[in-house]
Order: structure tokens, then C-alpha cells, then sequence
């Protein structure tokens, strides 16, 4: 019965949701963004503490918490610019539904371009990184 | 299936899409509350509009538009008996209840209302009977206050005496049924209760008219606003009913063709209500389609409506509230037939689109209910609302589709 949705809801999902290694506030950062999804509810704060290393506050749903979480271990170490190329490819990722080998473990999102209504939820914490990366520091 | 004056079996072969499939599975439709499905019967009216008599209204002087103008003003009868308005010039014609909200507020508003009044709403509002009194404040310099509900989703009547106490309330606007909570609200004794203390009311009876006869007189409203689509007629189509003696002092909303008694370049006058509401073509064939849901709905008979979501509705708290871990928000005595809940551990969203493959469909947000989403201090909820096609096997799969999401989340 649940076959369909364990394509999207899948054990790496599930696993970064309940237990997120990214998540929480730090105590020192230099830039911050928050993400907003007005039609939900869902709310997503992104703190970078140098470039390339970011952690997440997330009130909302699984989707959004594994895409949070995903995305900070995917973005560690790597420059602005290669964080915009991972954006960029993630971006196309969800709306294809085409896994993207540069991607990896973030293709476990693929799943959401069947939800159309969901896709939003995968690239919210992306869309609030690219605005704390547009702070001057990290121009 | 079959309960005690409503042939379910029957009635669900009237709505087509009641037999559709979703992802290989039974659709099983618990979101009337946001749109309810239509019925063969409205279907059929509107096409045969659009096959057999159909011409714009009130212009022409040939046969098609005559006999489409009397279709259309056959509708406005339809639901001023449906109201039990005093006169069909109270039915206002308007896009759905919100345009009608925003009619009132716009027109009423501006000139009944003065600066400095105050316009009372509870708690318990759907964004559309928040957002035009708003911006109403905004323009025109009147006052915006809030009633306090309880916990347990009902008007709190010492926080409503509080508000009313300066005196300077004149326009009391509130929901009939909750859109969240399924409470409904004691539309007579707010009525008496807002014109003991010299304010008028309004009345959103997007939820209730659904579910319940209504009679405008008995209430003793003053504004009564609801939407087609709920009411298994099509969207595009919405009510207002108004006093006589209100609508007739009432300024138009719109200007063009069709609400004006004459024009010339240097002025204009208007036309009588209801059509001084109803600038431009309106929309002909949606409110032919209205008059065909407001005949089906009348031909099952409200009596046999209400008992059958009662029990709906019974069934789904006692279910529900079974879930361990499931919080139905509100607990008012008199409700019907929404039930929105809460799953510890999972998001209202994932709980949805969880359930959504399994065919069942919920809405899960905030409900254009912000404000209240605060009060009960959630920031979603998942809602299931019911119609009268809903079977109770229906809310049996939801309650199993419930526990295997719970599962996943565990």
C-alpha cells in the first residue's frame, strides 16, 4: 500500500529528519537567512559560520528537514561558487525528477517532482542559503 | 450504508468523480470543506445552458437572452426561498464569499461605517473575513478588534461583551461554522447580541450553509455571505444577502453595465439592489448551475443532510480520537462535519501527501486561518471535512491510512 510513498519517504529521508546532524543553532556565525513558505507554514533559518558550513532551524515538514540537512553535508568545505553550481543542479534535480550524479546523496529528493505541491518544501532551505551567502562576507 | 433518509448509494452515483481513481486507488474525497463535488444534476444544467439557451442577460430583447435572463432570475427566487429571505432584491450575486465580504466592506463599509467605529471578528476567521476589514481600517479609519475564543473552538462571550463595551462597535463579523475547528457559531443570539448593542451583523456562512437549513429571518442577519462551490454548485458563483433597507443605502461596488439606472459624461445613477451589485455580464451559467445544486440539495432535504454528517462526524471524532498521538483541535458542543487534527512527530504536509497515495484526500495548512493557527499554537494542521457522499468507510480509510503514516513516523 505504501510502496508509492516510500519512493519519496524513503529511509535516508526518514533518518535525516529524526535525526538531523546538521540542525540547531550555533552559538557563533557570521551570515543567516530565513526561509519562509507562507502557503504552509513551513520556516527554515540557515546559519553559516564560514563559508561552506552551514546548520539549520527547520519548523515544518520531512521534506524540508532531510533537504536542510542533505544540503549542509553537501555544501561542506565548498566555495560560494560551487555551492551556486549544487543549487543550481539541485533546482533541476527536483523538477526533473532525474538524478544527477554530481548530486549524491541528494538525489534521494528526486522523489518530490511527482509533488508538484511539494517541491517547494526540497528547495526552501537551498533559497534561504543563496540569501545568506548573498551577505557581503561571503560574496 | 444506507442511513435513515439518505440513500447513500444513489446519491454517490450522482457524483461522477466519486468513481475516479488516484494513483490506482479509490479516491476517497475529504476535502469538501474547501470545494465540495458536483453533482450530474448541476453538471447537465450548465451544459444544457451552454447547448440550448443560452444569451447574455437583461439586453437582449430576443428569445435566447429572454429565456436565459429568466433562468438566471429564476436562480435569485431559488435563493431567497433557500435563505428565506424576506425579497429576492436581498440576493446579491457576487464571484463567491469573499467578493461578498469584500462588497460590504467596500460599500457598507465606507459610508455606514464611520472613522473611529469598530468593527468586531472572532478568532475563529477565515482570511476572508480578516483581510477586507483590514484594509478597510486602513482606508477609512475604523477600528479593527478581535473576540476571543475558547479552547474549546467556541465564541467566548465575556472577551465579545469586552469589545462591545465602549459602545463604538457598529459592525459585528462572524463566521457561522469554523472552517478549522467545525464549530458552529449561535448565529441568533449573536444576531440579538450585536443589535441590542446598536451594531449590525455579518455572518460568513461559507461552512454552514452546507450542512444545515438556513433561515436569514429567524437569525435576524443583516449580512449573509456564501459560496457555490461549497454547496456542490460551480465556482464562480457566490451570495450576498443584505437587508432591503441596507443594500438600498449602500453606494454600488463596481461600475459598468447592468448597475446603472442611466449614464451620461457627466454623471450616472444607479440601479436598484440587487443590481446595483452586479456590474457587467454575470456569471450566467455558473449561477444556473448554483440553482441545480440548491434544487439537488433540496430534494435530499436538509433534515436527512444534517443527521447523516452527524453521524459522519461522530464517527470520525470517536475514531480519531482513538489514534494515539493524533490531537483534534476544538471541542465545541455544537459542530459539524470538519475534524482538523495534528499527528505528534509528523508535519500536517507529509501527512497529507502520506495520505494522498493511498488515495485519500485532506487539506493540510494553515486553512487561510493564520491568525487562528497561532491561537491554538500549531502551525499546521491536516483537516478532513466531509459532504454528503461521504460514507463512513470513507473515514474508516482514513483512520487506517492515519495509522500506517503514524507508523512511518515512529
Amino acid at each position: 500500500m505504501m510502496t508509492d510513498t516510500a519512493e519519496l519517504y524513503q529511509a535516508l529521508i526518514m533518518d535525516r529528519t529524526k535525526q538531523p546532524r546538521f540542525a540547531g543553532r550555533p552559538e557563533a556565525f557570521d551570515a543567516e537567512a530565513e526561509g519562509d513558505n507562507p502557503i504552509c507554514g513551513d520556516r527554515v533559518h540557515i546559519y553559516l559560520t564560514h563559508p561552506g558550513h552551514a546548520r539549520h532551524v527547520c519548523r515544518g515538514c520531512a521534506i524540508m528537514s532531510a533537504s536542510a540537512d542533505l544540503m549542509a553535508e553537501a555544501v561542506a568545505d565548498k566555495t560560494p561558487d560551487d555551492i551556486a553550481a549544487l543549487h543550481r543542479a539541485f533546482d533541476a534535480m527536483v523538477t526533473t525528477g532525474q538524478p544527477d550524479p554530481a548530486l549524491g546523496e541528494l538525489n534521494a529528493l528526486a522523489g518530490v517532482a511527482e509533488y508538484r505541491s511539494r517541491i517547494r518544501c526540497a528547495t526552501l532551505p537551498w533559497s534561504a542559503l543563496a540569501e545568506a551567502l548573498k551577505e557581503p562576507r561571503h560574496g | 450504508m444506507k442511513l435513515e433518509g439518505l440513500n447513500l448509494e444513489a446519491i454517490r452515483k450522482d457524483f461522477p468523480i466519486l468513481s475516479e481513481t488516484v494513483y490506482g486507488k479509490k479516491l476517497v474525497f475529504l476535502d469538501s470543506a474547501a470545494s465540495a463535488q458536483k453533482p450530474r444534476a448541476v453538471i447537465d444544467a450548465m451544459v444544457h445552458v451552454m447547448e440550448a439557451q443560452y444569451a447574455n442577460v437583461h439586453r437582449g430583447l430576443h428569445f435566447m437572452s429572454e429565456r436565459t435572463s429568466d433562468a438566471y432570475e429564476g436562480v435569485r427566487d431559488k435563493v431567497a426561498a433557500f435563505l428565506n429571505a424576506g425579497s429576492r432584491d436581498e440576493i446579491v450575486f457576487t464571484r463567491n464569499a469573499t467578493e461578498s465580504i469584500n462588497l460590504v466592506a467596500f460599500t457598507y463599509g465606507r459610508t455606514a461605517l464611520k472613522p473611529g467605529d469598530a468593527i468586531v471578528i472572532s478568532e475563529m476567521e477565515h482570511h476572508a473575513n480578516i483581510v477586507p476589514w483590514q484594509m478597510l481600517r486602513d482606508a477609512h479609519g475604523v477600528e479593527l478588534r478581535v473576540a476571543k475564543i475558547t479552547d474549546a473552538g467556541e465564541i467566548d462571550w465575556e472577551s465579545l461583551e469586552a469589545q462591545f463595551a465602549d459602545g463604538k462597535v457598529k459592525l459585528l463579523a462572524v463566521t457561522h461554522m469554523s472552517n478549522v475547528l467545525g464549530s458552529y457559531t449561535p448565529a441568533e443570539r449573536l444576531a440579538a447580541f450585536a443589535h441590542a448593542r446598536g451594531a449590525k451583523i455579518l455572518l460568513d456562512g461559507s461552512q454552514a450553509v452546507v450542512h444545515r437549513r438556513l433561515d436569514v429571518r429567524a437569525i435576524d442577519a443583516d449580512f449573509y455571505v456564501f459560496s457555490g462551490h461549497k454547496l456542490y454548485g460551480p465556482s464562480g458563483i457566490g451570495v450576498l444577502y443584505g437587508k432591503a433597507e441596507l443594500l438600498e443605502a449602500m453606494p454600488p461596488f463596481m461600475g459598468g453595465g447592468d448597475m446603472i439606472a442611466s449614464v451620461s459624461y457627466e454623471r450616472s445613477s444607479w440601479a436598484k439592489p440587487p443590481h446595483r451589485f452586479e456590474a457587467g455580464t454575470p456569471a450566467i451559467i455558473e449561477t444556473i448551475g448554483l440553482g441545480a445544486a440548491i434544487d439537488y440539495v433540496e430534494a435530499i432535504g436538509f433534515e436527512a443532510i444534517a443527521a447523516h454528517e452527524r453521524d459522519l462526524t461522530d464517527h470520525a471524532l470517536a475514531l480519531l480520537s482513538s489514534i494515539e498521538g493524533l490531537r483534534i483541535l476544538g471541542s465545541a458542543q455544537d459542530r459539524g462535519g470538519v475534524v482538523s487534527f495534528t499527528m505528534a512527530g509528523a508535519h500536517a504536509h507529509d501527512v497529507a501527501t502520506l495520505l494522498d497515495r493511498q488515495g485519500i484526500a485532506v487539506r493540510a495548512g494553515m486553512h487561510c486561518a493564520e491568525p487562528l493557527m497561532g491561537r491554538l499554537g500549531v502551525t499546521s494542521t491536516a483537516r478532513a471535512s466531509f459532504a454528503l457522499y461521504t460514507t463512513r468507510d470513507e473515514i474508516d480509510a482514513l483512520g487506517a491510512g492515519l495509522r500506517r503514516v503514524q507508523q512511518m513516523f515512529a
